[in-house]
């Protein structure tokens, strides 16, 4: 959140400024070592096809289907996860801890176990998804559905961190006001709180679809790599380093231009200029 | 009064027939905060101006929070206008959103995302007003308070003062009848809180419903409240009007508030016992339990003991001496300890230093004695 009214500069101090020298050199391989794959991957663009490359049927297919997917998994995140958040940040109960710990599993699980996790429990054979089968003759693996299923089940923690984060952030002392003005509980929440915790929620909401749009191991695990169905921009990114490197290359660019207007985007909150 | 319920304190016991309005407020405020309890009988009739006073962590807030309804009753029970709002023994506790109650805050929470009118309108709109008309009557309160010209400001941009009056707005557009404030001026700086204070009074004045106002500074209550609920510890130690409270402190709290000498002793015709043995001569005859209470600036030093005149005296030894406003404040240390404000010629005339013995005196007419 945003420091109200005024923002207090820490008085830094005649030591600021003065580490040891030796952290120089780890330091510049560490960002060169961050920065220079990127560098690579621009100078070994094929520039000269590349409208051309962009342009192929398979790859809009795969981006539409990827902004589609991650799209629809964050508005599932939004609607499942801000309730999550407001109940593990406003709402003691017992075994919150437990709770919040199962919330965040996804952010440590490495992602091809999510999607095995889910064809176990969605798939035809599975818990629930053999029930969906013989009841409403519905099959979710290696379908559109699936993506944004494996998309959400990855992506949603990070919204749930974000919101939560900013709720406890969030003087609740503003409801009470609310609450003597004649608001309900609905009316406070989405008059006051919610606005209140917007730039978290728009924060966590933007993580969350940059985390679902770059889903890999759970979405090829789960829903397959069909394409034009449920073959993502990372799925055909791997998919095309086989048959057509330049390919590959030339969606890797699209998302990292992507990801780049997204941390412009965040600046603001991630980057702050000081 | 329609309630049947028996009344603890105020006007409650009156007739209803006999001029006093019934009291809008009618509660026996009984919260539990594990090692505090608060235990405040209140009535407050329909505009009357009741001003909570007391230190901090004296249970104010506690009770202001508790006639909002946010926080219920541990016991006792909440009428207003008759009707119950909280009484823990029935199960019974209307929640703050449907109590006819309006609160300034004392760092008034106007909601940092809407604008200043959208924030006065925000109680209209939940009420069900729609948008344009909430928002007409709103400017309408805003032009009250003299912010016509703010309406499409954002709260962070207002200055305290503002913010104040935005806040009073917000609270009174609802028509409540029952109006909160919880230290209202606490946050505002010397200058604009004068300012604040005269328009406060003004806009309490018109106020229809009652008004309980939270404070820590005597002088708000004096200026603001009709009557004056002193508390301490979650109790209440004394009310009345400001002429009352500031002549017949009943407490040390109350005493260093108005600035008088207080003592506690037994009464027997013109003279008060008090509890060391020591006797002072007052003015009025009193008996029983008594307390007597005098200004620091009549009590006269002198080097020697004095004689003549019906005067109290007494040895005593010069605790600490400071400056209080154009006269110096001597504390006295011994068998009556007491504060003196005497002239700064005075002071320097007896070479004053602490630890250093005088007699202090005080004339029986200049002592106001009253039973405890």
């Amino acid at each position: 959140m945003r420091t109200p009214r005024r923002r207090v500069t820490p008085d830094r101090g005649v030591s600021a400024g003065r580490g040891p020298r030796g952290l120089l050199v780890p330091a510049a391989v560490g960002l060169a070592f961050l920065v220079l794959p990127l560098v690579g991957l621009v100078l070994r663009a094929p520039w000269s096809t590349l409208p051309g490359r962009l342009a192929d049927p398979a790859v809009l297919a795969a981006l539409r289907l990827s902004l589609l997917t991650a799209t629809v998994a964050t508005a599932v995140c939004l609607v499942l996860g801000v309730p999550l958040a407001y109940l593990l940040a406003r709402v003691p109960f017992p075994g919150r801890g437990v709770v919040r710990a199962l919330v965040m599993l996804p952010l440590v699980l490495p992602p091809v176990v999510g999607g095995v996790a889910l064809l176990l429990v969605l798939g035809r054979r599975g818990l629930v998804g053999s029930h969906l089968a013989s009841w409403f003759g519905v099959s979710l693996p290696f379908t559109p559905a699936a993506v944004v299923l494996a998309e959400a089940f990855v992506a949603m923690p990070f919204l749930v961190i974000a919101v939560e984060g900013a709720l406890r952030g969030a003087d609740q002392r503003y409801e009470d006001a609310a609450a003597t003005l004649g608001a309900g509980r609905w009316t406070t929440l989405g008059r006051v709180t919610l606005p209140l915790v917007a730039p978290g929620l728009a924060a966590g909401a933007v993580l969350c679809w940059a985390r679902a749009l770059g889903e890999f191991g759970a979405t090829i695990t789960f829903a397959g790599s069909f394409p034009g169905r449920t073959q993502t921009m990372p799925l055909a990114v791997y998919l095309a380093l086989e048959t057509d490197p330049a390919d590959a290359v030339v969606l890797s660019l699209v998302l990292l231009g992507v990801s780049v207007a997204i941390l412009a985007g965040l600046r603001e909150r991630w980057l702050p200029s000081r | 009064m329609t309630t049947g319920r028996p009344m603890t304190t105020g006007h409650a016991g009156q007739p209803v027939t006999a001029g006093p309005p019934a009291a809008a407020v009618a509660a026996g405020l009984v919260v539990d905060l594990g090692g505090f309890q608060l235990d405040l009988p209140l009535t407050v009739a329909a505009g009357e101006v009741v001003a909570l006073l007391g230190p901090n962590g004296a249970g104010k807030s506690t009770a202001l929070r508790a006639l909002a309804g946010l926080r219920p009753l541990s016991a006792g029970h909440l009428h207003l206008d008759g009707v119950p709002l909280d009484s823990p023994s029935d199960r019974l506790f209307v929640p703050p959103e449907r109590r006819s109650v309006g609160v300034v805050f004392q760092d008034y929470l106007l909601f940092p995302h809407m604008s200043t009118l959208d924030n006065v309108a925000f109680g209209l709109r939940c009420q069900g007003m729609r948008r344009a008309a909430a928002r007409r009557t709103a400017a309408g309160w805003l032009e009250r308070v003299g912010l016509a010209g703010q309406a499409h400001t954002r709260p962070r941009q207002l200055s305290g003062g503002q913010a104040q009056r935005v806040a009073l707005a917000r609270a009174l557009a609802v028509r409540p009848r029952l109006l909160l404030l919880d230290e209202p001026l606490a946050a505002l700086d010397a200058r604009t809180r004068l300012d604040i204070r005269a328009q406060l009074r003004r806009h309490l004045a018109a106020h229809e419903g009652a008004t309980v106002l939270v404070t820590h500074d005597p002088l708000d209550a004096m200026v603001l409240g009709d009557r004056i609920v002193v508390v301490e510890d979650g109790r209440l130690v004394q009310q009345g009007d400001a002429a009352e409270i500031t002549r017949r402190p009943r407490t040390d709290y109350v005493a260093r508030l108005v600035g008088l000498n207080l003592f506690r002793g037994e009464g027997s015709g013109r003279a008060v016992r008090l509890a060391g043995g020591v006797e002072i001569a007052v003015a009025e005859p009193v008996a029983g339990p008594a307390f007597v209470a005098f200004r620091p600036s009549a009590v006269a030093l002198f080097l020697s003991r004095p004689d003549g005149s019906p005067r109290n005296t007494w040895p005593a030894r010069v605790d600490g001496v400071e400056r209080h406003g154009d006269s110096v404040r001597v504390h006295l240390d011994g068998p009556l300890p007491a504060a003196s404000d005497i002239t700064p010629a005075a002071a320097a005339e007896l070479g004053l230093a602490p630890g250093q013995p005088v007699w202090a005196a005080v004339k029986a007419i200049e002592t106001s004695a009253y039973p405890a």
